[in-house]
């Protein structure tokens, strides 16, 4: 009785935390290259609303992939103004955002109510069936899956392989690594790009999977909380995971308090995964030495190559 | 006058390493290297000598493909080769230690060292390959440690390891030891030797002279970008390369004794400051007694406490109220503001952007400070005429070479901006004055007029306190040294009590450090 209710908690926990999942770390790529992208919310909202309008015609599959392009297309004039032009990063982020907005309200007015199949979960054979872990784990749609794959990769590259241990130098010092001979603007394009796939990934699932639907402005402030975890989990792919599994548990957990009718008003109850999700990871991080060496040094300044 | 490099390669058996003909490189407004020629033969130890701006670190950038020759040839081993990029001059086997060094703080020895080289990546090969060259040439590293956490002279020796596990033919050098200690610049010194030895090439980039006298077998000589020697500095004397180096001889400081009464005019008593970020110092209990008539040096390696004890004297940052008393004064909780008020002059280590403003003219950067001098503020406003003319005044008495009062702060030379913003805290008669690096980056002429400046200061009875990394200067200028080390400040002693060796051993930390190994 007990397991039969805790398992679509569960599940819907990682349901909910599979945009953030993609979102932040996205964002973790690029911020560990030092460029901070507050334009993820607006990335996002383009890569859903590009996603659901491919996944109308081509399936859910294509709406993913399309939303991802869209993400990392949107992401590419936030590239050139700070990146070529040297422009502040902050500034021209939160215009990427608000363009975001914008753009996705204009052309998603073509796509309200309409609905999407969603995506079906895979059960993954023999592992679908270990008691309260199997329904919650391993009986998930595969762009869940694929959540966990990327993290899991990139995890590793960022420890262990020489393409990380590139990113980290550029984001610490990208004098010295041009001095060494880097193309440190190559590889900041690179990272923010990747940031703007991985948002505009996130975005799609949004629409396309979980809801499945489009509504205006339906991230609804997850891309805040991606760029949020990624300095609260201390630049560390694992910690970002548990901060946004964090943030779909108390998603889901409020959903149920809601259900039950608690004597609080809804809004404030919508409010709680938000606030709850940045006091624990503030918890966790409030040691500042160890802050200040995962920080990437040259965040948000702006690098201009030569002398 | 040119040295007659175009002809040599013929007259010797071996090619030279590496051959320069007629290099020139301009920027907007300035010839950073005219028409110069140098060769460095195999196993050369070869010197480039020069003051501040005489064109040596743009023409090592050229050799390391940073920067790109407008005209002239670059001959390695007997063939022309076009340098596009650093990464070229790796692969042609040209390895440089930067002056500022190429280093990343958060990440490990071999991490860095592996940033910089092709192959495989397998870090844990490498890292037995960086314990097994650091041994051979007695560069002792730990290649897990994190960069942060090193000193200044376990740096360097990452970036030496990370140029040799490149096998080059060639290492250049930019003013290795100016960070380092006596002991650890004879260390150095045994190493570039035993390389020489086994045939690599090495140029030497250096301004000081005993130095050059000591390691190298050959000098070129340059001055305003121009080449003005070359010489064989074991030789010469100290005196004819410094006639080469800056056209005329090396001027020297006096310090008469002071004839007043020594009383103290600051004292600092258990100090203490603790630093958030791990990469930087700490302060523990620091305590200091500066005399009026007296100058007391500080010396000490940037890093080991000496931005932080810094604020903490001009009021950047707070400290408890005794800590730091000025004329018996607590001023330990006074800001930056009203610790001036209370006799407190300060010249600050970066000259552009704390000690004056870039954009602005000397005549404002003057008021940023002097504001509080009778007559330049009246009922809360400033009075404009009253600053022109005390910037007058101090551009006249400090010898400021600029176009008037109204030129911008950033285009002045480091030398007149120096003596600008020095003459500007003097002239507001403190008690006190507190002088961070006071000639680095400086030509020679005008460090030689700083350092009188502040002698004369302090003899008309103002306590100076002068931080500085050269020893050479503090040796010329203090009348006591103490050492800040690892944010712990040592006894000040007398000069003639001491000698740079001592010095050097308390800047390692007492000896206790590896440093000293």
């Amino acid at each position: 009785m007990m397991i039969d209710s805790l398992v679509p908690i569960l599940a819907g926990t990682l349901a909910a935390a599979t945009p953030l999942i993609f979102a932040g770390l996205g964002e973790l790529v690029a911020e560990k290259s030092g460029v901070i992208n507050l334009g993820v919310e607006g990335m996002m909202l383009i890569g859903a609303v590009a996603g659901f309008a491919a996944a109308l015609s081509w399936g859910t599959s294509a709406g993913l992939l399309f939303g991802a392009f869209a993400g990392a297309l949107a992401a590419l004039p936030f590239a050139f103004l700070t990146l070529s032009l040297g422009a502040n990063q902050s500034a021209s982020g939160l215009a990427t955002t608000i363009f975001g907005i914008g753009l996705s309200a204009f052309i998603g007015q073509f796509y309200v109510s309409h609905a999407l199949p969603g995506m079906k979960a895979l059960a993954i054979p023999g592992l679908a069936h270990i008691p309260l872990l199997g329904p919650v784990l391993f009986n998930q749609p595969p762009v869940v899956y694929l959540a966990f794959v990327i993290y899991g990769a990139l995890a590793w590259m960022l420890a262990r392989t020489r393409w990380g241990l590139v990113l980290r130098a550029v984001g610490e010092s990208p004098e010295a690594a041009h001095a060494i001979g880097y193309p440190v603007l190559a590889i900041r394009y690179g990272a923010v790009c990747f940031g703007g796939a991985m948002a505009g990934l996130g975005g799609a699932y949004l629409s396309t999977i979980y809801t499945p639907l489009w509504v205006e402005n339906m991230v609804a402030g997850r891309g805040w909380i991606a760029v949020a975890l990624v300095v609260f989990a201390a630049w560390k792919p694992t910690r970002l995971m548990f901060g946004a599994c964090l943030f779909g548990g108390m998603t889901i957990l409020q959903l149920q308090a809601q259900g039950f009718g608690l004597a609080v008003p809804s809004q404030l109850l919508s409010a709680v995964p938000y606030l709850a999700t940045i006091l624990v990871l503030m918890a966790i991080s409030r040691d500042r030495k160890k802050l200040q060496l995962n920080l990437p040094a040259s965040l948000g300044k702006p690098f201009v190559p030569g002398e | 006058m040119n040295e007659p490099a175009p002809e040599t390669p013929a007259a010797r058996t071996v090619p030279p390493r590496l051959a320069l003909w007629n290099v020139t490189k301009r920027y907007p407004g300035v010839i950073a290297n005219d028409d110069v020629c140098l060769d460095v033969m195999p196993g050369e130890i070869h010197a480039v000598l020069g003051e501040n701006g005489a064109g040596k670190s743009t023409l090592m950038k050229i050799i390391y493909g940073a920067v790109h020759a407008d005209k002239g040839h670059l001959i390695w081993n007997g063939r022309e080769v076009h340098i596009a990029n650093p990464a070229a001059a790796r692969h042609l086997g040209i390895g440089m230690v930067f002056q500022h060094f190429q280093l990343f703080e958060t990440l490990t020895v071999v991490e860095n060292i592996a940033l910089a080289l092709e192959g495989k990546f397998d870090l844990k090969a490498l890292a037995l390959r960086v314990t097994e060259v650091s041994a051979k040439y007695g560069l002792p590293l730990d290649p897990h440690r994190l960069v942060h956490s090193l000193s200044v002279g376990e740096r360097q020796r990452v970036e030496i390891v990370r140029c040799l596990l490149q096998n080059p033919q060639l290492l250049i050098l930019d003013e290795p030891t100016s960070v380092l200690t006596p002991q650890a610049v004879r260390r150095l010194f045994g190493t570039l030797r035993q390389l020489a030895s086994e045939g690599v090439s090495i140029l030497y980039i250096s301004h000081k002279l005993h130095e050059i006298q000591e390691l190298c077998d050959r000098a070129t000589v340059m001055r305003g970008g121009r080449v003005t020697g070359e010489a064989i500095p074991a030789q010469e004397t100290s005196a004819s390369l410094a006639r080469m180096m800056i056209g005329r001889d090396l001027p020297v400081c006096v310090s008469p004794p002071f004839a007043g009464e020594q009383t103290p005019v600051m004292e600092v008593a258990g100090l203490c400051y603790t630093n958030e970020d791990p990469c930087c110092a700490s302060l523990f209990d620091v305590s200091l007694t500066l005399n009026a008539g007296e100058v007391l040096g500080i010396a000490g390696i940037s890093g080991n406490g000496q931005a932080e004890l810094l604020a903490a004297l001009s009021g950047e940052i707070l400290s408890a109220a005794d800590a730091i008393r000025i004329e018996g004064k607590p001023v330990g909780r006074l800001d930056a503001g009203h610790r001036r008020d209370a006799g407190l002059a300060f010249v600050p280590e970066e000259r552009l952007g704390r000690g004056a403003v870039p954009a602005m003219s000397l005549t404002r950067n003057a008021m940023l400070t002097a504001h509080r001098q009778a007559g330049m503020c009246r009922h809360g406003l400033l009075r404009f005429d009253a600053a022109r003319s005390f910037a007058e005044r101090c551009i006249a008495r400090f010898d400021v070479r600029c176009g008037g009062t109204e030129t911008l702060a950033r285009s002045l030379s480091g030398g007149n901006l120096q003596k600008f913003i020095v003459g500007r805290e003097v002239m507001q008669n403190p008690k006190v004055m507190i002088v961070a690096q006071p000639t680095w980056g400086v030509d020679v002429g005008a460090s030689a007029a700083l350092r009188q400046t502040l002698i004369n200061i302090s003899r008309t009875g103002v306590g100076v306190l002068v931080i500085s990394e050269e020893l050479e200067e503090l040796f010329e200028i203090c009348d006591r040294i103490a050492v800040l080390a690892g944010g712990r400040l040592s006894e000040a002693v007398p000069k003639d009590q001491t000698d740079a060796e001592r010095i050097g051993l308390l800047m390692a930390g007492n000896g206790l450090v590896a440093e000293t190994l």
